[in-house]
């Protein structure tokens, strides 16, 4: 069972109380417990069973502008004494730094809405086993499919942040996962693909079958792939894929790297990046979204934000520190974004792949190729050969290359979007990358 | 080292009896208990910006029945929380019917010193050379707009007991100091990573101003690539520079070569033991047991000693790397290389120090066997998909090379190629192996574990180098 409010409570006025004792002129906490239950099948048989309970705290406190902090994963009191000690202590030690503060208290969440992002039904590993089963056995259908590997886990997690400014404020939220692995093998070669689903509520989970046919009809179809050559050529992003793209945008855009000067976006507010169809959106309050919350790691009530309208860039990414180097208020996204997606295009799926006469289908990157500072961007891929809108062969050892600057003048957005992870993009085309083939 | 009972209501004769009665009748298993302590102090944009001390305790339970896993770890070392674990073990192998292997090898080599790195220096020690980094670099160039540098230490205290109470412990030291800088001129911006680490105190690394050639290598490595031009784009014959690039030997060779994927036949190599997998002349080791590196260590967190693995001899494929699980299904033995980030997560078989050996030729004649082709010197980082072999790694500083010649910087490029065909399109090997300067972390399966590379320069005749330049 995961551990209640009360408890957490208790924990984080106990911490904030020690911070006062030992000399901190402010303080703030975050306690959270997250149990978690997984079943993994190997092969169509039980292959590992894993249980985990972890409890943790963390504590930042301040002494006017020193700030300093610990976290431990040992709640005991004796333990906390010494390491709140040492913590204030080595506040003391720590240089000053004019930014350092809390955030302002007018911005602080004043109520916790109910988003649904907890199911309090509790799944045993029975009934995992008997979801495995049955996707196992969807997902071996085909003889070409050599090895299966899925997993079902259940996650149940609450937390408390509360700060010294009287800020006290979590929730419990859930998670349901179930995911399956295949590799499928011909004379020619061995190929590896996965499916995935993920909810806050069990209900909702994709059923086992779906999963498992999913899975291993992605992994048949790249059997026997082919290296292309070298050329400039339109690049279609598979949703798993394009959704990457958007992280990147929002690492380029967090208020850390546009302070420190160290992102290619930085001074780019109120002037197109995008093409002109292009809108994103931060929502946090979808319910059951897998990134809603009520407030950012510092307590900051986070509302929608549209970042980018109509190809412009409206908003950084803002929290408390960084928002008062750069002279903007903290938008409650210190920890990042909440259920981050770009808006459907005007295309359909099936346009967007007859709309060139050639392009790549990409399902997979492989590599850390993203580079913030200049926005290059270059990483090994693996897809399909396009024409005429019609999968035509697998392709892979290539890899694809451009400048974040470009690409993002020339997207073109399908309008299949679906809210399966945190950050959501639907399907999307690139014209003008390079492909580094033969 | 850690006395994980002492205020603990749970003693250790309990434990040892809860151990003894759940793996009973299982093949393998243990209860391993860790106590870490690390630090963290950054300095960025002029400014101590961080400063945290984490410390972590925590047990995992392990039980293996043939070929299932069952584990469950939690924070809390007490009496309930164990016999808990027990309950979740137990109710995951329903019937078992196997044989607890008691066999475990025993070694007295150490290969660091039982230290705690973060007492070793005041956190005002640590502070003031972090600050005379920045001052250093940014008077050395106008063009400087950014500096960070941060230290990393920690201590890990680890006890594993297995079934009948045999207890094996290590307590391992580990550091790391980094220094990026990022340097904007005419409009253009580029940076410079390069960092040193190992399993020392700091001052092993910090002594005599060493501090200042690490800052030195960050900016320099910035100050080429302000100047690279757009890097090419298509198969040609490439040169790594020793050291740090063998993360090419690790992505596509070395993760291949993990027991688990092979016993799993999810392996690109797992049908080529014996076989001829890379040029004659190449020899790759796995070596856990040199002195201080980042990826050695003096017992596996299955308490089996590690060792010097030899992975490929003269070009054939000779050991896969063995944790205690995939040994056994194997029918071989566990080559002291089962690995976990820590107590939360399972053992999996992992890399530690990964060598490919000195061959006798020069870096320069490499270099004069390429007509056209790219010099890579330092990297980024990498990534393999096992299963299809192919795998890609992140030039940070490389040029260009023309009829023999080193040429122009160009910009950080993907490098794309095929892990069980690569080492067969090595046709020089130099006679200049150098150790990777101790920053490595490999993540495999969300664990993240410290490692080590090394490797002499090596002319390898096709790669693809994703750049934009057709």
């Amino acid at each position: 069972m995961v551990k209640d409010q009360e408890f957490l409570e208790k924990k984080a006025s106990y911490c904030l109380g020690l911070a006062k004792k030992f000399g901190a002129t402010e303080s703030s906490v975050i306690v959270n417990n997250s149990v978690s239950e997984t079943v993994n099948f190997r092969n169509e048989k039980l292959d590992e069973s894993n249980r985990s309970d972890d409890l943790g705290i963390s504590i930042t406190t301040y002494i006017g502008k020193k700030k300093s902090s610990i976290s431990s994963s040992n709640l005991l009191d004796d333990n906390l004494n010494i390491l709140i000690e040492k913590c204030v202590e080595t506040t003391k030690n720590t240089p000053e730094d004019e930014f350092n503060s809390l955030p302002d208290k007018n911005l602080l969440a004043k109520e916790v809405k109910d988003l649904c992002l907890y199911d309090d039904t509790h799944i045993e590993n029975d009934q995992k086993i008997d979801y495995l089963k049955k996707l196992e056995s969807a997902a071996s259908n085909d003889k070409k499919i050599v090895n299966t590997e899925s997993s079902f886990t259940q996650n149940k997690s609450n937390f408390i942040l509360a700060n010294s400014g009287g800020f006290c404020a979590g929730y419990k939220t859930s998670s349901f996962t179930a995911s399956s692995v295949t590799v499928a093998k011909d004379e020619k070669s061995m190929e590896r693909d996965y499916e995935y689903s993920s909810k806050c509520f069990l209900k909702d989970l994709d059923t086992a079958e779906e999963l498992g046919k999913q899975a291993a009809d992605q992994t048949i179809r790249k059997l026997s792939p082919k290296k292309i050559g070298s050329e400039k050529i339109a690049i279609i992003f598979d949703k798993r894929i394009a959704k990457g793209i958007l992280s990147t945008f929002a690492s380029a855009i967090s208020s850390s790297a546009i302070s420190r000067g160290t992102s290619f976006l930085k001074d780019k507010v109120n002037q197109k990046i995008f093409s002109d169809t292009i809108n994103v959106l931060d929502k946090p309050d979808i319910l059951k979204g897998l990134g809603s919350r009520n407030f950012d790691s510092e307590g900051v009530k986070t509302d929608t934000l549209k970042l980018v309208d109509q190809g412009i860039l409206k908003h950084y990414l803002i929290d408390t520190y960084n928002g008062k180097k750069l002279n903007l208020k903290s938008n409650g996204r210190c920890g990042g974004t909440s259920n981050l997606y770009f808006e459907n295009g005007n295309i359909s799926f099936k346009d967007l792949l007859n709309s060139k006469s050639k392009s790549l289908y990409i399902t997979e990157t492989i590599g850390h190729g993203s580079n913030i500072v200049t926005g290059d961007y270059s990483v090994g891929a693996t897809g399909f050969l396009v024409e005429n809108g019609e999968f035509k062969y697998p392709i892979n050892e290539i890899t694809i290359a451009g400048n974040f600057k470009d690409m993002f003048k020339n997207i073109t957005l399908a309008n299949d979007l679906e809210f399966k992870y945190a950050t959501n993009s639907p399907t999307m085309m690139i014209e003008g990358m390079v492909v580094a083939g033969k | 080292m850690s006395n994980f009972f002492e205020k603990s209501d749970l003693s250790r004769s309990e434990a040892e009896n809860i151990i003894s009665d759940t793996l009973q009748k299982c093949d393998d298993g243990e209860l391993y208990l860790e106590n870490s302590k690390s630090e963290s102090i950054l300095l960025d944009d002029n400014k101590i910006k961080n400063s945290s001390y984490n410390s972590d305790l925590g047990f995992g339970f392990r039980a293996i029945s043939d070929e299932v896993v069952a584990y469950s770890h939690s924070n809390e070392i007490s009496k309930n929380s164990l016999k808990q674990s027990s309950e979740n073990l137990k109710s995951t192998l329903k019937s078992v019917k196997g044989t607890y292997n008691h066999e475990i090898p025993k070694s007295n080599k150490k290969y660091y010193e039982n230290i705690n790195p973060i007492e070793q220096k005041s956190l005002n020690e640590k502070i003031k050379i972090l600050n005379e980094v920045n001052n250093y670099l940014r008077s050395k160039d106008d063009s400087i707009k950014q500096v960070t540098a941060n230290f990393l230490g920690e201590q890990k205290s680890v006890e594993i007991i297995r079934s009948g109470g045999e207890t094996l412990t290590d307590v391992r030291p580990l550091i790391r100091f980094n220094v990026s800088v990022m340097l904007e001129k005419n409009g253009r911006k580029e940076t410079g990573v390069y960092g040193v680490g190992g399993r020392q105190s700091y001052d092993s690394y910090l002594k005599d101003d060493n501090w200042k050639s690490v800052c030195d290598e960050a900016l320099r490595i910035a100050s080429v690539n302000l100047e690279s031009k757009p890097a090419p784009a298509g198969e040609m014959k490439v040169v790594l520079g020793p050291g740090w690039p063998a993360i090419l030997i690790h992505e596509a060779v070395g993760h291949g070569l993990e027991g688990d994927f092979n016993r799993k036949k999810t392996s690109a190599f797992h049908n080529l033991m014996g076989r001829k997998v890379a040029s004659e002349g190449v020899t790759i080791v796995d070596d856990g047991t040199i002195d201080n590196r980042r990826g050695s260590l003096t017992i596996d967190d299955e308490g089996t000693p590690t060792e010097k693995t030899v992975l490929i001899e003269n070009g054939i494929l000779k050991n896969f790397m063995q944790d205690r699980l995939n040994a056994r299904l194997m029918k071989t033995k566990s080559t002291g290389s089962g690995r976990r980030e820590n107590y939360r997560h399972i053992v999996l078989p992992r890399m530690r120090n990964t060598m490919m050996l000195s061959g006798n030729q020069t870096q320069d004649e490499m270099i004069k066997a390429v007509d056209k082709g790219i010099f890579a010197v330092s990297f980024g980082g990498g990534q393999v998909d096992i299963t299809s072999g192919k795998f890609v790694f992140n030039c940070t500083e490389a040029y260009e090379i023309v009829n023999g010649k080193i040429g122009s910087p160009i910009k950080g490029a993907t490098l794309i190629g095929d892990g069980p065909s690569i080492l067969k399109e090595v046709s020089m090997v130099g006679n200049d192996m150098m150790m990777d300067p101790g920053i490595g972390t490999c993540g495999k399966a969300g664990q993240g574990v410290p490692v080590g590379v090394a490797q002499p320069s090596i002319l390898i005749n096709k790669m693809t180098v994703g750049g934009t330049k057709l």
